[in-house]
């Protein structure tokens, strides 16, 4: 009931601090990324078939260069936590340790999967070949490109903890960016499965 | 060893002297008229010294207030070129009969009735939609400002980079001549291989870009930033509709962005998503576009409701009836908004059982569509109406929108559909529902909430004339296009053959010509208020006796919104608050801590104008550098810890007590 004998209070004397948003809002971001993902997993799956008379994804995917290709991502994103795990402790040298790591790993895996293109490229199963090929190429890349920029950003937050310290400005970019590296673990494994190992089984 | 002809390509792309329409008599004198306007507006702002001003106190602020106001103008320059665009076409149509072909070739009028879409929708509703909420959910919350100040200039300038690039194809090239949402193969390059479906494009994706980081921005706010004590089902009604549209925003924008990339694909890079050949499948365009399409729509009109809702509750005096209902209707017309997408092409062929499905769906959405049109109703029922311009607003909404809601049901109905798709009739329905719904919406939401921006109100006659004129215009306007549909005639055609027809075109332009008084009598108002503002000035900060807690800080508001952060108890706060003896704090101020102002924005936006105008004329090496300027200004933009400072307390207890002194010399 209220209380009507005294004045409720209509404002606060203190100053007020409404709990961060960036969490929440950069997670908003990726589930927005995640859609765009969405559009070109579905396009993949109305076109994916469509060969026009071109190669099949039997005739063309290497599995044993996928696979490794796989394990480097899964290992980056290992590595990535082992990074947040130094953060916690407070321990700078270590945090970039395991980002520079990080960072390889993300490399190793665009130079497989550029190298992987350039090959189907020169069998002549580049992507306009093919609706299929045209989805195939878009799926994959648009991954490809968003770990690119990963890495990008991976390097400026190195340099950024290292100028500056495990701040609390430069634990909530790490957070961030840690979100963004396992969400493209998560899209990769998506990837992976029906694209290439449900493609390859035919 | 280059060729005099292969340094030209290198540096200008396909961009040749011939894609200056000087050849075309009606663009060259729009185009002298815009450059004269736009020199004369250079040098007053010069002469005044006014460039220094708006670069640190608008153009480069993370005040979501001024922010808004910047949207909101944005959206009025847009809605006179959409607008022009739309009486061209009245024009056209009521003269081309019995041989004659009117005064638009083809070619050009494909191209007045794209950019009439396109504009209306990407640049006229949804920055002034955006606008409002950005003005308002943060004083309506108790807030200080959004989540992300920075995003938020960023957003604003992204979206007139699209506008921008939108403007720019009318003088240098040629615009889209697909219809607004350019369906391939149409739009593919064997079809197009202009540069008109590139502007779309890139205008587009530009656009987008704010619109998905404005969403992110505005959910954020509203989940985490609200004053203490107000729980979600105490959140004003406009706030509760904004959250809804900023969630459709957040998933259906990036479905737009990835369709559009997929189509710049097909033209670009030669892949088949979309293609007659090799497989590709111009359904599936159709259908991702309309995923985002749909949804749109509600975009655009769940915030109307919400300022409708917020109108009737202050104009009656009243509470809003049925709160609880109004926000499940929103939440349920939100989920609902999803799963309508195929109503847009039932001819498509997908097969009776899957048309029905998105039949029966459609109708749904019109339950608790109705429940809120009962809602504002009842609230109307034994309340002091006052007929104040933002009501009569309102109740020429509820009477228009009824019909356009009617005829939507009726082109739900597949079979009926068969009938009406791409009609006359259909394009009478749209224009219905958005003109009686969001323009109507919008329409009182800057009434009611302009004291609140700038310190005085609108002036009420020019404002009456503004709405009679609208309203009567939209009715000769739009109601001969439900006949002409009915008749079977269809949209974006250009010359008649039944002379039969005239007599409707003719209506309807007459109507268009109604409107056009409309919006004159509406730039009217905002001159003739300004002069009058001594006069229509509120030093209350409360003009309407409002309810929410917007009116309970100083019109316009400080750049702090509120010297202390309320406590809410009730939905309807501040009419909480007024009649349980709340009393303003006249001491004990404090300083505040605040986001600084960054130019990024407008730098960044600049960038991806010429980024998009180097795609447009395949100049590439502009395209690269460009590119490269918009990563390394970012990433340059992220070595700045100093983002925030402190508003003095000596400042906030003198701008206070100016207050103060006012409101005892007032009241």
């Amino acid at each position: 009931m209220i209380d009507t004998t005294e004045k409720p209070q209509f404002y606060l004397t203190e100053e007020h601090h409404p709990e961060g948003s960036t969490m929440l809002g950069f997670w908003l971001y990726l589930m927005s990324d995640c859609l765009i993902f969405a559009v070109l997993f579905a396009t993949y799956g109305v076109l994916g078939r469509n060969y026009a008379a071109g190669p099949s994804p039997a005739d063309l995917f290497d599995l044993t260069l996928v696979a490794i290709n796989t394990a480097t991502l899964l290992l980056s994103s290992i590595t990535y936590g082992f990074a947040m795990l130094q953060m916690e402790r407070n321990a700078k040298a270590e945090t970039l340790f395991w980002l520079g790591i990080t960072g390889l790993f993300g490399a190793v895996f665009i130079a497989l999967e550029l190298y992987e293109f350039i090959h189907l490229i020169h069998e002549g199963a580049g992507p306009s070949r093919s609706a299929f090929l045209s989805a195939f190429f878009t799926l994959v890349g648009t991954h490809g490109l968003h770990v690119t920029f990963g890495i990008v950003w991976l390097v400026t937050l190195m340099v950024q903890v290292n100028r500056h310290g495990l701040i609390p400005a430069n634990r909530r970019r790490l957070m961030c960016l840690s979100m963004f590296w396992h969400f493209l673990d998560v899209v990769w494994i998506g990837v992976f499965s029906i694209v290439y190992l449900l493609g390859v089984l035919g | 060893m280059f060729s005099n002809l292969d340094l030209q390509k290198f540096v200008f792309g396909r961009l040749t002297l011939e894609a200056i329409p000087y050849h075309e008599p009606i663009l060259v004198a729009t185009f002298a008229a815009v450059a004269l306007g736009g020199l004369a507006l250079v040098i007053a702002l010069t002469y005044y010294r006014l460039w220094a001003y708006l670069w640190s106190e608008w153009f480069t602020s993370v005040d979501h207030k001024k922010i808004g106001i910047m949207y909101v103008i944005l959206a009025l320059v847009m809605l006179v070129r959409g607008f022009s665009d739309a009486i061209m076409m009245r024009i056209q149509q009521a003269i081309a009969f019995n041989g004659s072909e009117g005064y638009l070739p083809p070619h050009h009028y494909d191209q007045v009735f794209t950019a009439h879409g396109v504009i209306m929708i990407f640049f006229m509703a949804m920055p002034f939609v955006t606008g409002l909420m950005n003005f308002v959910v943060p004083l309506q919350i108790g807030a200080r400002d959004v989540s992300f100040p920075f995003l938020n200039n960023f957003s604003f300038w992204m979206t007139t980079a699209g506008a921008v690039i939108i403007m720019m194809s009318l003088f240098v090239g040629e615009f889209a001549r697909t219809g607004w949402l350019a369906y391939p193969p149409l739009s593919g390059a064997d079809y197009s291989p202009g540069v008109g479906v590139d502007y779309y494009i890139w205008g587009l994706q530009v656009a987008g870009i704010g619109t998905t980081l404005s969403g992110i921005n505005l959910i954020a706010t509203i989940v985490k930033m609200r004053a203490p004590g107000m729980t979600m089902m105490k959140m004003p009604v406009f706030t509760w509709t904004s959250l809804c549209t900023n969630v459709l925003i957040v998933a259906t924008f990036p479905v737009l962005t990835a369709t559009l990339a997929l189509l710049s694909l097909d033209r670009y890079a030669g892949t088949n998503f979309f293609t007659n050949d090799l497989g590709g499948n111009p359904m599936m365009y159709v259908n991702l576009i309309w995923i985002w399409g749909h949804p749109e729509v509600y975009i655009l009109v769940l915030p109307a409701f919400g300022i409708f809702s917020e109108v009737v509750a202050t104009f009656c005096g009243k509470r809003l009836f049925g709160y609880a209902s109004m926000v499940y209707a929103t939440v349920v017309i939100t989920i609902l908004s999803y799963i309508v997408w195929l109503h847009h092409f039932f001819t498509m062929g997908s097969g009776a059982s899957v048309n029905a499905f998105f039949g029966i769906t459609t109708m749904i959405i019109s339950i608790p569509t109705g429940a809120k049109m009962f809602n504002w109703l009842f609230t109307m029922y034994r309340g002091r109406i006052r007929y104040e311009v933002p009501m009569l607003w309102t109740i020429g909404f509820m009477v228009t929108f009824v019909i356009g809601g009617m005829t939507g049901v009726l082109l739900a109905v597949p079979p009926a559909d068969f009938v009406l798709h791409n009609s006359l009739f259909l394009i009478a329905h749209f224009h219905n529902v958005i003109i009686g719904g969001v323009v109507f919406g919008l329409m009182a939401g800057v009434t009611y909430w302009f004291p609140k921006a700038f310190g005085f109100k609108l002036d009420p006659f020019w404002g009456k004339m503004s709405f009679w004129f609208w309203l009567t215009g939209f009715y000769f306007a739009f109601m001969p296009l439900y006949v002409l549909g009915l008749m079977g005639v269809t949209r974006r055609v250009s010359q008649f053959e039944d002379p039969s027809l005239q007599i409707w075109f003719v209506i309807a332009a007459f109507g268009a010509f109604l409107i056009a008084l409309g919006i004159l009598s509406f730039l009217i108002q905002l001159v003739v208020s300004f002069k009058r503002r001594e006069q229509l000035a509120d030093f209350t900060g409360d003009p309407w006796d409002g309810r929410t807690l917007e009116w309970s800080t100083s019109s316009p508001p400080p750049e702090y919104n509120f010297a202390f952060t309320p406590v809410v108890h009730d939905h309807d706060s501040y009419w909480d608050m007024k009649n349980r003896g709340y009393a303003r704090p006249v001491s004990g101020f404090k300083a505040i801590h605040m986001p600084k102002g960054t130019g990024t924005g407008v730098i960044l936006s600049g960038l991806s104008v010429a980024f998009a105008f180097a795609m447009i004329w395949y100049i590439w090496w502009l395209a690269a550098l460009s590119l490269v300027a918009i990563i390394v200004v970012s990433i340059a933009h992220t070595f700045n810890y100093n983002r925030d400072f402190y508003i003095p307390a000596n400042e906030v207890v003198e701008t206070e007590d100016k207050r103060t002194e006012l409101l005892a010399g007032k009241v």
